[in-house]
């Protein structure tokens, strides 16, 4: 805008907007500062904003007594290895998508996005029992197999867009340069397709990270990620919210910040490119 | 070497007919230009010879070895593409030795190579800057370092001055004829634009269609036009048409006389018009004369000629610049 | 490129991703289809044999049933309409000139990135407990006592959860689309006179129907399976209160171990899917036709 906005303008829109967002963010700050006090102060009326008394108990109980960084690292394998194997499967599919396309190319892409939209509930049972004939129950490889196949479509389609996004020449002038197929994507592809597939990560990384209905169905205490975690909590012995709020603030930290960093990705892979 | 010949060749994309059996030889050193309206085939048709596009049919023979099946890889050609296609992560430097690298030339030698071909096009200051840091002149040039290079049996320029500006474009054009002659490469040229065509090829080939109209030197294309297409198409302003009885009198069913080969006068002459609009270059003056029984007609004055719209004035068509064509638009 | 060798080579690089989804997708849903036909129980893995549509009778006719399905369409319903206003509003809110505008945008979005099972719980105990939360606190304070929250209203309860959860996805992306109006469009609207009620109405409002239109069909796939929330805070209950069909399938098969009558709720849950998915397309999808 070439034209100076009032400061009354701005100032009352200010005040409006940082009091929406002080509203819509209220449970995250309050969850976080009852993770600082004691579970006695959790509990009290009125309510005590900011002077209490600041302990880190809490954090210590979850850590050392609940084997917080169990779940934690669970959390981190779960998501990492289903991330990981998804890549390895959607790198070359979306790279033949985009590059290769065929008069099926578009048919094929809705497919898989629409494998996605199935509720998981169709396929709760049989999953269920394919995990116990084959000992898959509680254990790190079924869960990152599942959530790598549950996310897959998006992955692909994630990487799809962005793929279509190099410009053709560049890989036809490589070709031109000598470049036989594999040190095409090697030397060309791939750098450029890097900050593409590093928002493909992300996004994936905080979809299985935050992933609520296969962790809680199929992990019990082994391979049992953060969600499962917390969702202890719901059966609780004794005061348990400041517990719970550290253990909560712990859980979404890296998410929360990891997202903050991903709006731009998250907008792109959830609305499947209808908006940019 | 780098001679290239074409055979009966061919390219269809589901049922169009996009090229119909094109034959044409392009003799070593030389530059030809293709060159024609949007959708002629001319890109299609550098794209098969540079092996990025199937052929469905025909032979191409680069220095008497068919390549029709071979990747572009392999068959010796190095093409400047109209966005540049620069590769954005690498330096300058290792854009234009990529095919070297490619080709397993040691680092000592690519260095020595870059080196040379970036003091040819005045690019030794930018050789390690990346392509984003660089001017459209600037990326043009290197993407044309990156072509030479690797002395390849022929160059393929795919309109590579469009997204220039027009300053620029009359520099470059310079450059690029000039590149071609001293390093005497084979190159093949395609363009929408012939006043680059007239002025850079050896040999020009008129496209329309899928199919070649005429091929031949810029200057008989200009005085022997084979058909109606090729004088409408080479020439600027265009030529002017003429049918039915002004036609018959003049001997043919169509005629044409170039804006530059009809006299005018305010007294006397074969036509008579009034004027539409009049562009004063300075240098040239251009006429928009509607003409009873043609239509428009463009003229061409040297120099300044005081005509205001709205004024009468007559045209003769100077009788040795007259070209006739029969009813299929074949030249007479 | 349309060369022979690069589609072949095209083919066989998507072939591993294709074959992978079509057994995730078709080995399962055929499975579940066998297992609605089948007496199956693991608890009683002898009572076995083919009883056709019985089980789809006996989940169909079970009374939860219904109640389930009212109450996914009113779970998926009401968070819609929320999700929609509130995000809406913030994105406009948004769009304003606002001192610091980065934190609170970075505020309105945190909630989607915060796990289902961490909001459900801060909610249920935190601000939603009668005697201890953050709202019996707020309606003290004013004199009125204060709501049991999932005993008196515990569909609304789940229902604000939700819509929580998911108004910073809407906020997002009408955001995002907001900003890609065109700022030649609002000068040319300001030359042609429009004040700022005739520009919104005219010109945003209409711009935004299509990233509403991805908003409800987007949420509308992840609403309809709702899970944790419901599992952590009410277990479905109290009664069938809160139970979705989503979570009615899950009892039957976890809880009850009653693999053939989950499995026709399955069948069901899918066949749901694909009734909404195909209004949605029929109804809201024509705005997308771009």
């Amino acid at each position: 805008m070439a034209r100076k906005i009032s400061p009354a303008k701005t100032a009352f829109w200010t005040v409006i907007g940082w009091a929406a967002g002080f509203v819509v963010f209220f449970p995250i700050l309050w969850m976080f500062l009852t993770g600082f006090k004691t579970e006695l102060e959790a509990y009290s009326t009125p309510p005590k904003f900011l002077f209490f008394e600041w302990t880190t108990e809490n954090y210590q109980t979850i850590l050392h007594q609940r084997d917080y960084l169990h779940y934690a690292l669970n959390s981190v394998i779960i998501a990492g290895g289903s991330t990981l194997l998804a890549l390895i499967i959607a790198v070359p599919s979306a790279w033949g998508m985009a590059f290769s396309p065929t008069r099926r190319t578009k048919d094929l892409l809705m497919w898989m996005l629409s494998t996605k939209m199935m509720p998981a509930v169709g396929v709760l049972v049989p999953m269920y029992l394919i995990f116990i004939w084959l000992h898959l129950l509680d254990t790190h490889i079924g869960i990152i197999v599942l959530l790598c196949l549950a996310n897959l479509p998006i992955v692909i389609w994630m990487l799809f867009t962005y793929f279509k996004e190099i410009p053709k020449d560049i890989l036809e002038a490589a070709r031109m340069d000598g470049a036989t197929t594999w040190k095409e994507i090697v030397f060309v592809l791939t750098p450029m397709a890097i900050p593409g597939i590093a928002s493909t990560v992300l996004l994936n990384v905080i979809l299985a990270w935050n992933e609520a209905f296969w962790t809680l169905n199929v992990t019990t205490i082994d391979s049992a990620p953060l969600t499962q975690f917390i969702a202890s909590f719901s059966a609780p012995q004794g005061n348990f919210w400041a517990k719970l709020s550290a253990a909560s603030t712990l859980a979404i930290a890296p998410i929360v910040i990891l997202g903050w960093f991903g709006q731009k990705q998250l907008v792109r892979g959830l609305t499947f490119g209808a908006v940019k | 070497m780098g001679k290239i010949e074409l055979k009966g060749v061919e390219k269809t994309f589901g049922n169009v007919h996009v090229i119909q059996g094109v034959d044409l030889v392009v003799e070593d050193g030389s530059f030809v230009v293709f060159v024609g309206p949007s959708g002629c085939g001319k890109s299609t048709l550098l794209r098969l010879i540079a092996g990025l596009e199937d052929a469905t049919g025909g032979h191409i023979m680069i220095d008497g070895v068919d390549v029709i099946d071979q990747p572009p890889a392999k068959r010796g050609l190095s093409m400047v593409f109209q966005s540049y296609a620069l590769y954005p992560h690498m330096t300058v430097r290792n854009n234009i030795g990529f095919g070297l690298r490619m080709a397993g030339v040691d680092k000592a030698e690519r260095d020595r190579k870059v080196d040379e071909a970036a003091a040819l096009l005045n690019l030794t200051p930018y050789l390690e800057r990346r392509p984003g840091a660089l001017s459209g002149g600037q990326r043009q040039r290197v993407a044309i370092g990156r072509a030479i290079v690797r002395q390849p049996k022929a160059f393929l320029f795919d309109e590579p001055l469009s997204n220039l500006d027009a300053a620029l474009r009359v520099n470059m054009r310079l450059e690029i004829a000039r590149l071609q002659k001293s390093l005497a490469t084979t190159a093949i040229y395609v363009t929408h634009d012939q006043v680059e065509a007239m002025t850079m090829a050896d040999k020009i080939v008129v496209l329309s269609a899928g199919k070649v109209e005429q091929v031949g030197s810029p200057l008989e294309l200009y005085e022997h036009p084979d058909n109606l297409f090729v004088a409408g198409f080479i020439g600027s302003p265009k030529m002017n048409f003429a049918t039915g009885d002004i036609a018959k009198k003049l001997g043919g069913v169509t005629i044409g006389i170039r804006p530059e080969h009809l006299d005018l006068s305010r007294e006397r002459g074969a036509w008579e018009g009034i004027v539409e609009v009049a562009e004063h270059l300075g240098s040239d003056t251009f006429l928009y004369i509607t003409v009873e029984g043609i239509g428009r007609v463009t003229a061409r004055a040297t120099g300044e000629f005081a005509l205001k719209v709205g004024d009468r004035v007559w045209l003769t068509p100077k009788p040795e610049h007259i070209h006739r064509f029969d009813a299929e638009g074949r030249a007479i | 490129m349309a060369t022979k060798r690069s589609q072949s080579i095209g083919r066989i690089a998507v072939a591993p991703s294709v074959v992978l989804l079509f057994v995730w997708m078709i080995v399962p849903l055929a499975l579940t289809l066998y297992f609605s036909t089948q007496r199956y129980n693991l608890l009683y893995p002898e009572r076995s044999g083919f009883i056709g549509f019985t089980n789809y009778t006996y989940f169909v006719t079970n009374p939860a049933f219904a109640t389930a399905i009212v109450n996914t369409l009113v779970l998926v319903g009401s968070v819609l309409v929320i999700t929609v206003l509130l995000g809406t509003l913030l994105a406009l809110l948004l769009d304003q000139p606002i001192f610091g505008q980065g934190i609170v945008r970075l505020m309105v979005i945190a909630p989607f990135f915060i796990m289902p099972t961490v909001s459900a719980l801060v909610w249920k105990n935190l601000l939603m407990n009668p005697v201890s939360g953050f709202f019996a606190w707020i309606a003290k304070s004013f004199g009125f006592a204060p709501i049991d929250w999932f005993a008196q209203a515990p569909m609304l309860s789940v229902i604000l959860i939700v819509a929580w959860e998911w108004t910073p996805f809407a906020t997002l992306i009408i955001f995002t689309a907001l900003q890609s109006l065109d700022l030649e469009q609002k000068e040319a609207a300001e030359m042609d006179g429009a004040g700022a009620f005739s520009f919104f109405s005219w010109i945003v409002l209409p711009h935004l129907a299509r990233p509403i239109t991805v908003v409800i069909m987007i949420e509308t796939i992840f609403l309809l399976s709702v899970f944790a929330e419901i599992r952590v805070t009410t277990d479905g209950g109290p009664g069938q209160a809160t139970t979705n069909l989503a979570y009615l399938v899950f009892q039957q098969a976890i809880l009850n171990s009653n693999v053939g009558a989950a499995s026709a709720g399955g069948i069901v849950a899918v066949i749901l899917a694909n009734i909404v998915a195909f209004f949605l397309v029929r109804v809201v999808g024509k705005n997308l036709d771009a």
